[in-house]
């Protein structure tokens, strides 16, 4: 037995201790002053206990190794002392008390969100996040990239270990501006979801018909990933948030490239595409959007999510408008699409789906007609 | 009274002996043995999720199903093995500990056992339906929880079936201490594990129909239109949280008071010497439970409250360390200049002291609101309440069983075989549950089915920790059978040091005990 404890400690010892560096034993520092204060106030407070449990561990193994029956000990029989006990309530009061006060401290000024020059509103969906700039009038989705998509299905036998950002890369990441008091708030559409970047120093809730605000001023310019932190589904895993931060004046050139992108989204319902073009198109936007729920052999999951493939809305003439209509407006646990995609990618991917998976129908939707759908609902 | 004089030892055969037994040794009998079936339930499930979690990618099970394992897990474990286990050693050795010939109510406890096999059964249930078992995690969160598929009504059900053995349960054991103590015996001398049964007994009163409120207002926003936690219809996803927690923060010291009884009991037997500051330990429990019900919402600071609500429940939060470190203080004070010896018991019983302080020390890292912003549904959490929960009570039952074991079966257990399963488990638990605080700091969130290649490494190895504890439960399950079966015979008091009343009826306790109250001696009072 003890030799086996031996060795095991042995090992533990023996692991490249260059390799714990990289694996991420702490909390983040951060690049916002807050998230530098909740680093250092963990620090304080992980230090404070590691000694009281060096000093309390140490004085009981003390014990243990000298009062023992078998060095021949004879039991004390004291079981009372008002004093050490008045001293061991009073030293763990003053202990809380110590920390409570930077505590305080450093809630309040999370909690101050005036001030702010610019807000964004994160609305979280199942299973993506929806971004509204509310000063420039501008709105982005944000979904799972397509990579991680395709490697995350079940036995997808593609190895995740060769994306380095697998799972927390999204299609459109949001771009903030530096030293800029942000104020973000978090809400939601369907469940309850959790608006995470560490490096931010913070989580929100995201909760149907609330809003919640919070703050950050980002530091550093770069690239900053995090998840949503709320079980909200079987997608919970898979809808991770990416922050690009820039100075401002890139910042207000990307808002400008935006808000054209949009404006040119917006009026896609004159564009013709072949079949080739739409299935090619259709099949993009249903890996990102539609696939880890209908998965990618369109069978859906039993019970839970239907399937397309065979499934009537997805192949008979007279339920064709009953199609696109469900993929703008959405049904029961199927979220509507209608403000996110563009009249040519709600057309492409109705095509792809009344044809992929052996539907074969040969229906060819283009964006006039999902332009029309809209209008008559 | 001769002629009517029959045999108490008598206990009735076969199956009816356990489908109609009043005998509270029987029924804590069943209910141990229902827990540690419930415990490998769960335990199956938890190898799923250290399965799945072994490495990148999905290669076993679809997220859904990932969830509903996460849910049952915990459903499973904390209604079923943990409070069952407690609720189990309180029917046997409350009654033995007071002098008390059975439980006050013997036919209700009956019942409040026999519901739970029918409760598990519409929770297990629930995996084989349409749709899938629930899986929005065991807090049942709305809206997330209404998305349920047909399981949603067997999920409500179950929980009232659990509710209500609880609280029958509870009752149970309040009205047995304080009617069935022995002459002589005043509260103040009964012990600890008593008094924590005791606390926790009106903890589960008052906390259980709370949960029982909150799942039927689920119930009725779901069939019959109501909106209680819809903000669509005037109502508030939120407070269901609030009343989710108002019961869930007493639900935890349900779970941990009794394993606090249990070490006490447990550790002046090992240092033959008596409990360092019995009165401080009653009122240091009783303080834990009273605060309890005032901290609710640090399990849910990040859902925006007006900051004067979240700074009231970081106070109320940090100060439960205060009798907390009361009660780890006299553990270490008993047994110091004691005469301690290492049987199973005493180590698990340390390492519980140990290993549930580290749960202590992150929970109070948890409790500070501004940190716990970055803490909150993270591995770290994960970690620190599997440090209180498994290390922590899981241990303490673990203790209780070896030590009782000896009376119970009137058999030694196989002292070698406990001690490699403490061993093992001890080691296996904390390669399993320690790299999760790293987890949790480095950023990955919890109950997700897949992650980020970054926390690839600790993920192995917390799931080499969790199969390795898992496969080291069997040890345990042989251990416990073996000892059944036969072995050296226990002495009446079966350990040099041990205190209590238990002791003073023979190995293995007969069916009847303490018929006539017994006549207290000072030596049988002891702490």
């Amino acid at each position: 037995m003890k030799t086996f404890f031996i060795k095991f400690l042995s090992i533990l010892a023996l692991f490249p201790l260059t390799a714990f560096a990289e694996w991420g034993l702490n909390m983040r520092e951060g690049v916002t002053q807050i998230s530098q204060r909740v680093y250092d106030l963990h620090m304080v407070t992980l230090w404070v206990v590691t000694v009281i449990g060096i000093v309390v561990f140490g004085i009981m193994f003390w014990s243990i190794f000298h009062h023992r029956k078998s060095k021949g000990v004879k039991p004390a029989k004291f079981s009372h002392s008002t004093t050490v006990e008045v001293i061991w309530t009073a030293i763990p009061l003053a202990i809380i008390i110590a920390l409570a006060v930077p505590a305080t401290k450093l809630l309040i000024d999370m909690e101050d969100t005036s001030g702010s020059q610019i807000t964004v509103k994160a609305t979280g969906y199942q299973w993506k996040w929806k971004y509204d700039y509310i000063d420039d009038d501008l709105t982005i989705f944000s979904v799972l990239d397509t990579k991680s998509t395709e490697v995350s299905q079940l036995n997808s036998g593609l190895n995740p270990m060769e994306n380095e950002n697998y799972l927390l890369d999204v299609d459109e990441p949001i771009v903030l501006p530096t030293n800029t008091k942000i104020r973000i708030l978090t809400t939601a559409q369907d469940v309850i979801h959790a608006w995470w970047v560490p490096d931010l120093g913070w989580k929100r809730d995201a909760i149907p018909g609330f809003i919640n605000d919070n703050w950050a001023v980002i530091d550093k310019p770069g690239t900053y990933r995090g998840q949503c932190a709320e079980i909200c589904g079987k997608g919970h895993g898979y809808m991770p948030i990416v922050v690009k931060a820039v100075p401002m004046d890139e910042y207000r050139i990307w808002v400008a490239e935006k808000k054209q992108e949009a404006e040119a989204k917006k009026n896609t319902a004159d564009m013709v595409l072949t079949m080739e073009e739409l299935m090619t198109k259709g099949e993009a936007v249903y890996k990102a959007q539609c696939l880890a729920c209908h998965q990618a052999n369109g069978e859906g999951v039993p019970g839970v999510f239907p399937a397309l493939a065979g499934s009537a809305v997805a192949i008979e003439p007279d339920q064709r408008l009953g199609h696109i209509h469900r993929i703008i407006y959405g049904k029961n646990l199927m979220p509507a699409f209608g403000e996110q995609l563009s009249d040519v990618d709600i057309a492409a991917v109705t095509t792809y789906e009344r044809n992929a998976w052996g539907n074969d129908t040969g229906d060819i939707v283009q964006a006039k007609e999902v332009s029309e759908a809209r209008n008559k609902k | 009274m001769s002629t009517l004089a029959h045999d108490h030892d008598h206990a009735p055969s076969g199956l009816k002996r356990w489908i109609y037994s009043t005998n509270h040794k029987d029924i804590g009998t069943l209910y141990l043995i229902f827990a540690l079936t419930m415990f490998f339930v769960g335990g199956a499930m938890a190898m799923i999720i250290r399965a799945e979690l072994f490495q990148p990618g999905l290669q076993f099970v679809d997220p859904q199903f990932y969830n509903s394992m996460v849910t049952v897990h915990a459903l499973i474990m904390i209604f079923g093995a943990v409070m069952p286990a407690g609720v189990g050693l309180a029917n046997w050795m409350i009654p033995l500990m007071i002098g008390a010939p059975d439980m006050a109510l013997p036919r209700m406890n009956n019942m409040s056992f026999w519901i739970l096999p029918f409760g598990f059964a519409l929770l297990i249930s629930t995996l084989f339906m349409e749709g899938g078992g629930p899986a929005g995690g065991w807090t049942m969160y709305p809206p997330l929880v209404l998305q349920t598929g047909d399981a949603f009504p067997f999920l409500i059900f179950a929980i009232h079936f659990l509710g209500i053995s609880s609280i029958m349960g509870a009752i149970n054991i309040i009205a047995t201490v304080f009617n069935m103590r022995a002459p002589g015996m005043s509260l103040m001398q009964m012990p600890l594990f008593v008094w924590t049964w005791v606390i926790t007994s009106f903890l589960l009163i008052a906390s259980l129909p709370v949960l029982a409120g909150a799942v039927t207002m689920l119930l009725t926003d779901k069939y019959f239109g109501t909106s209680f936690f819809d903000a669509a219809g005037g109502g508030d996803p939120v407070m269901f949280q609030h009343i989710f927690w108002f019961f869930g923060h007493p639900e935890v010291y349900i779970l941990a008071l009794p394993a606090f009884g249990i070490i006490s009991q447990v550790i002046p037997a090992f240092s033959r010497k008596p409990l360092f500051g019995y009165a401080s330990m009653v009122y240091a429990t009783a303080s834990i439970a009273i605060l309890s019900f005032v901290v609710w919402a640090h399990h849910m600071f990040t859902v925006g409250m007006p900051l004067k609500g979240e700074l009231f429940f970081m106070y109320a939060t940090m100060l439960i360390a205060v009798p907390t470190g009361v009660k780890v203080f006299n553990w270490m004070a008993t047994m110091w200049r004691g005469a301690m010896t290492f049987e199973t018991p005493m180590l698990f019983a340390i390492a519980f002291v140990i290993l549930f302080t580290i749960g202590g020390f992150s929970g109070l890292m948890l409790g500070m609101a501004p940190v716990d912003f970055q803490y909150h549904d993270t591995y770290f959490v994960v970690a620190h309440f599997h440090y209180v929960l498994l290390t922590g009570a899981v241990f303490a039952l673990m203790s209780a069983v070896y030590y009782w074991l000896p009376k119970w079966t009137g058999y030694m257990y196989d002292e070698k075989l406990g001690k490699i399963h403490f061993w093992l488990s001890t080691i296996s638990a904390n390669v399993l549950f320690f790299p999760q605080h790293f987890l949790g700091l480095a950023g990955m969130p919890r109950r997700i089915p897949d992650y980020n290649i970054q926390f690839a490494d600790f993920n192995m190895i917390s799931s080499i920790g969790g199969f390795a504890y898992g496969l080291t439960q069997l040890l345990f399950v042989y251990i416990v059978i073996k000892c059944a079966l036969g072995g050296k015979k226990a002495k009446d008091k079966a350990w040099e040091g041990a205190r209590g009343l238990e002791w003073y009826v023979p190995s293995p306790a007969p069916h009847h005990t303490f018929e006539t109250p017994p006549k207290l001696t000072k030596q049988m009072l002891e702490t």
